[in-house]
């Protein structure tokens, strides 16, 4: 199972092996990772599952599609390498990706 | 030292971990009646009716992060009593808790069908997991299916029987869909998209008998004397509240467990959160009953603050999604007092928001495959920025420009 490290707003570190197939954000909340709130629960409706891809990864994991690109469209803060870690499915190719949680409010 | 809280559910589960984080070093009792972790309602009538989706999935959280948490968790747990002199809750089991803080996150149940032969075994309810378990099984092996309700549930899980290829018949009493949510026009584009998946949709007409028939298949008649045969009938016609229990403790209760801008029931010792209160939005001059999972999360945080001795006022804007195929419905505010509205973009290129006003000020927003505008509207609201009429019906103009600059 692909490793996958969260850093969190606060900088605590969870590292968590997360089957291919589910979402990041499924990874980040069974690995407990309190700024992941995904409120809506992975619908693409709420935006409070925001985080940036680590810069060596952002090739592997590629850019939001369009339904998400709108929600963030107005997120705190985001950059290029945004995303709803509720769209993003974990593949093999993801094993050691870091994932920064954006601020989730 | 504990709380206890009762109800395992999305408002039940956001009081315990809010009371965690706000430091509350007390014991967390947090009690199901339900033999399943506390788990998401929405997916129920859409990806986890739609496929094998597995259990676990659904959970907010495995239990261990619960433990984690140093909150317990248990589940086929029912409360029968308050005691409030004694400042206890009665367990099924006859175990007494006592509490110093209690929560009351109980919900709602579905309103039964008031017909004869409703009992028959094809007949199906959707609110919780086991609901959602059985209707799954009994989808797998129907043909025909008929829906009793053009609401939210009624209509998702239309949806997702007629793209299993059932055959889909819509009942509603009605003139259109989800008529106490949305305006005509979001009702009309919402029956052409069913009617255009090739789902029967019957408006104006109410179920009146179901009676069983040798091959297990059930014929429902309509209150115009017609007969609709099904191999599976599912009812979306409501939801009450579960306000047994606060009641009989001598808690004020009307459409739900009555509670302050606080949360807070007529027990200062006692908060309630989620679709079981009749509460109080400072956003809102009347008290209001809301089924969401956006009231459960702000609320609870609201019920929980409360138990933490800090009074916070709920005033946390209401929105809500529904998904139908691949159509997204999101909403922002309550729009039903409006008096005027305006569509923005064309309903027949599927993608379009009507944006509904009250004296010239903004109550609401539907948005149809509009995701960008619907948070907009969200972050607009918050602010208390409301545009006017003519600047949404202009379509040049950009709504964004309305916002501070960051």
């Amino acid at each position: 199972m692909p490793k996958i490290t969260f850093i969190d707003v606060d900088g605590t570190k969870f590292e968590t092996n997360v089957a291919s197939g589910l979402s990041v954000m499924e990874g980040a909340i069974n690995a407990g990772v309190p700024g992941v709130l995904a409120i809506c629960g992975g619908s693409c409706a709420c935006s409070t599952c925001h985080a940036y891809v680590d810069d060596a990864w952002t090739a592997v994991v590629g850019g939001p599609n369009d339904i998400e690109d709108a929600t963030l469209d107005l997120a705190n803060e985001r950059k290029p390498s945004s995303r709803l870690t509720c769209q993003v499915t974990v593949t093999d190719a993801m094993d050691g990706l870091v994932i920064h949680v954006a601020k989730n409010d | 030292m504990s709380i206890v809280i009762v109800g395992a559910g999305q408002a039940g589960l956001q009081i315990a971990e809010s009371l965690r984080r706000g430091g509350y070093e007390g014991r967390v009792l947090l009690l199901g009646d339900e033999s399943f972790a506390p788990y998401q309602r929405p997916p129920l009538s859409k990806k986890y009716l739609a496929d094998d989706m597995a259990d676990e999935r659904l959970q907010f959280r495995p239990v261990e992060q619960l433990t984690k948490q140093n909150i317990e968790f248990r589940p086929l747990t029912t409360v029968t009593a308050i005691d409030r002199a004694a400042g206890e809750v009665v367990l099924a089991s006859g175990e007494r808790v006592a509490y110093e803080g209690l929560a009351l996150t109980t919900g709602t149940r579905v309103r039964p069908l008031p017909v004869p032969g409703a009992e028959h075994p094809a007949v199906c309810y959707l609110r919780g997991l086991d609901d959602a378990k059985r209707l799954r099984s009994q989808l797998a092996s129907a043909a025909r299916v008929l829906v009793i309700g053009g609401g939210f549930i009624g209509l998702e899980v239309a949806a997702t029987a007629r793209h299993a290829g059932k055959t889909v018949t819509v009942v509603e009493t009605l003139d259109r869909l989800m008529a106490r949510a949305v305006a005509p026009v979001v009702s009309e584009y919402f029956a052409e998209l069913h009617r255009g998946h090739g789902v029967e949709l019957r408006f104006k007409v109410a179920l009146t008998a179901i009676a069983g028939n040798p091959d297990g298949s059930l014929t429902a008649t309509l209150s115009d004397g017609s007969t609709v045969d099904a191999d599976l009938l599912v009812a979306g016609i409501g939801v009450l509240p579960n306000q047994e229990l606060a009641a009989a403790a001598g808690l004020e209760c009307a459409n739900g467990i009555v509670v302050d801008e606080f949360a807070r029931t007529s027990d200062p010792r006692i908060v309630a959160a989620g679709d079981c209160t009749w509460h109080i939005n400072r956003r809102f001059a009347a008290p209001l009953r809301l089924e969401s999972v956006q009231n459960a999360v702000d609320q609870g945080k609201i019920a929980a603050q409360s138990l933490l001795g800090n009074a916070v006022p709920y005033q946390d804007l209401p929105w809500f999604w529904s998904d139908q195929y691949d159509v997204k419905l999101q909403m922002v505010g309550l729009s039903q007092a409006h008096d005027s509205l305006v569509v923005r973009g064309a309903p027949e290129s599927a993608a379009f928001s009507v944006f509904y006003f009250k004296a010239g000020e903004l109550l609401g927003v539907d948005s149809i495959n509009r995701p960008a505008e619907h948070m907009l509207a969200r972050k607009l609201m918050s602010l208390g920025i409301s545009p006017s009429p003519d600047a949404v019906a202009d379509t040049g103009f950009d709504l964004k420009t309305l916002l501070p600059a960051p």
